[in-house]
């Protein structure tokens, strides 16, 4: 991928004031340690992790939910940490995020239609009829039959849900959406059919993806490049293929090869492997 | 089956369950969850339950166990038989003997199923006391020992700490020692790894499973998991809608696996380990499995499976479980075999 830097982040740092008991006091919590990388437009840059690594709060400063500690993000040569509030707004238009969780983020007494143009109401694009042709056109492009546009959230499985949410944050043409575990709620079934989408869809619209998730296999499925977060620091980052085929970092190379696959005979292998590395290190203590 | 000839097991199965179905009343009518399974599980065996969300995999756990929410949903026909004892027609207290001493669970999320008010050592002596009857004392030593057993480092002094000070791996393998404290000979694990990191949660099945052999436990072992099937189970049952779509030795299953829908899940995982899997394009499996609500009586996969054709029998009746391979069952019309052999002869 050779295209512009779309967003450049850098030095990025949040810290959490720790908590005793109700006072305020103790250590601060690094959440987010002197982390950079860029997204550049048309592509996808995995961020990997398990719990507490820092990469959704990574993504949540991005988009200014979060404030950060220290560091700068900008987003189209903008710099948006001392952004003033219309400049975030109209930053936002362009820089979308979509959740996990497509039960809670959807509000339960919109209809899909109203959820889907909330985002052109607020900034106050179109009026009723072309905002209406928008939501249509939005919904025919994630899949879901725009005659199901008065329907509500709950008449809908899951997947669908997700198409939902999805159609939502393309309401603005975004050229960067932040994905905090898309797909996590997801069956695997229905899991394949939005990924697929998400890769059809930066195809078609040349978006660029920030996809933070913590199952490796399903940030592979869409990551051109993969940075690889622990403790609040990205330990490893890189090609996607690179990064999977030759692990450099050993956290890397111990999360692979933590991940269980669909076959019976290297997961047994691989618990021989760890059996034994565990009786030696147990004779040598 | 070598653990059931190297024993002294009589021909009974530890557990079978024969046309086990159970029904969740709900305003709407009733939802068949589970509608007639049936599977036997060896002493020392792992059986792994696969499916997707709404299969009715966590529900037939529950119904075997008799946890299920009194009223709203009940065993509605089928039997459960443990040691050749019906477990159906338990009353509360005779099931509350079992459940624990004999028959053991643990759950997906170890956050919520310990209680936080009480002391990790508290939780453990509970069944020691309520089932063997130990004294405070010797339930104590026994505590500690079971606390080294899932490998807490610091035993001793980690027992009087509350849930809160362990880590959500520490708190699984707490609900592992919790669940293995009186010695069950079966144990059903729903989900036991699926909150939890990968790191972690590999060192929690490996635990598992060397508590299974060491005491040649029978395993029920419930996963959305393929990859979790693939490291356990020796047995493995497909669910989808309610019903037993593919049950096979697992080496078997994942080498020939014969049911569409099987077929399907497989192809649709993401792959972590093959060269070239970067934005690969994946194997969705269009739709969505059926309304539980009033099942259709053909085959409930029909209306998304590949192979179904309009004159064939799938959309007019119900495919019975059948021996397709040697202990390789499937309910389709179009297993695997089938579909190679009918390439072959219009070839």
């Amino acid at each position: 991928m050779s295209g512009n830097v779309l967003l450049e982040v850098e030095g990025l740092t949040k810290h959490f004031q720790g908590r005793r008991g109700f006072r305020r006091q103790g250590e601060a919590v690094r959440a987010v340690d002197d982390v950079s990388f860029v997204v550049r437009e048309g592509e996808t840059l995995g961020l990997v992790g398990e719990s507490g690594s820092g990469k959704s709060t990574t993504g949540y400063c991005v988009l200014q939910l979060l404030k950060p500690t220290a560091g700068s993000v900008r987003f189209q040569g903008q710099e948006l940490t001392s952004a003033p509030r219309a400049e975030l707004r109209a930053a936002r238009r362009e820089l979308q995020i979509v959740f996990q969780d497509p039960y809670s983020s959807l509000d339960p007494r919109q209809t899909v239609e109203q959820i889907v143009a909330d985002p052109l109401e607020i900034h106050r694009i179109g009026d009723r009829a072309s905002r209406r042709r928008r939501v249509h056109e939005l919904l025919d492009l994630v899949g879901i039959d725009p005659a199901f546009a008065s329907r509500y959230p709950h008449e809908f499985s899951g997947g669908q849900r997700q198409r939902v949410g999805i159609a939502r944050s393309l309401a603005l043409d975004p050229k960067l959406l932040i994905c905090d575990e898309p797909v996590s709620a997801l069956d695997v079934s229905i899991q394949a059919q939005i990924l697929n989408l998400m890769n059809e869809l930066q195809r078609e619209l040349g978006l660029a993806y920030l996809f933070i998730a913590h199952d490796l296999a399903v940030v592979r499925a869409v990551s051109d490049r993969i940075a690889v977060m622990r403790n609040g620091k990205i330990l490893e980052e890189g090609d996607a293929e690179e990064v999977y085929v030759r692990p450099q970092h050993p956290y890397t190379k111990a999360l692979l090869a933590a991940v269980p696959v669909a076959d019976p005979r290297r997961m047994r292998a691989e618990r021989e492997r760890r059996r034994s590395t565990r009786a030696a290190a147990g004779a040598g203590a | 089956m070598n653990a059931v000839q190297s024993s002294t097991v009589s021909a009974v199965p530890l557990l079978e369950v024969d046309g086990l179905r159970t029904q969740f009343f709900t305003p709407a009518g009733r939802v068949h969850a589970v509608d007639g399974v049936s599977f036997t599980l060896d002493q020392g065996r792992v059986l792994g339950v696969v499916g997707e969300s709404g299969c009715g995999k966590s529900v037939m756990a529950l119904s075997l166990l008799g946890l299920l929410p009194p009223r709203q949903a009940a065993i509605v026909a089928g039997h459960v038989r443990y040691d050749g004892r019906e477990l159906t027609t338990l009353g509360r207290r005779q099931l509350e003997d079992v459940r624990g001493r004999e028959i053991a669970m643990v759950f997906q999320d170890p956050m919520t199923s310990l209680n936080p008010t009480l002391s990790i050592g508290d939780q453990l002596m509970e069944p020691l006391r309520r089932h063997l009857d130990l004294s405070r004392q010797a339930a104590r030593r026994r505590a500690i020992e079971l606390l080294e057993e899932v490998e807490i480092a610091g035993a001793a002094t980690r027992l009087d700490d509350y849930p809160h000070n362990y880590s959500g791996g520490m708190r699984q393998r707490v609900m592992i020692a919790i669940a293995v404290a009186c010695r069950p000979k079966l144990l059903i694990a729903d989900e036991p790894t699926t909150a939890l990191d990968v790191t972690v949660q590999a060192s929690v099945l490996d635990l598992l499973h060397d508590l299974q052999q060491e005491y040649e436990m029978a395993l029920l072992l419930i996963t959305h998991d393929m990859g979790v099937i693939a490291e356990m189970a020796d047995d493995v049952l497909v669910m989808y809608a309610g019903q037993v779509v593919e049950h096979a030795p697992a080496l078997e299953l994942f080498d020939h696996p014969e049911h569409p829908y099987t077929e399907a899940l497989l192809a649709a995982l993401p792959q972590v380990d093959v060269v070239g899997a970067h934005k690969q394009h994946l194997a969705a499996i269009p739709g969505r499995p059926p309304s539980l609500l009033q099942p259709p009586a053909v085959c409930r996969f029909a209306a998304r499976c590949p192979y179904a054709e309009q004159d064939d029998p799938c959309t007019s009746q119900m495919p019975e479980l059948r021996e397709v391979r040697p202990s390789h069952f499937v309910r389709t019309f179009h297993p695997a075999i089938e579909r190679v052999a009918a390439a072959g002869v219009s070839a």
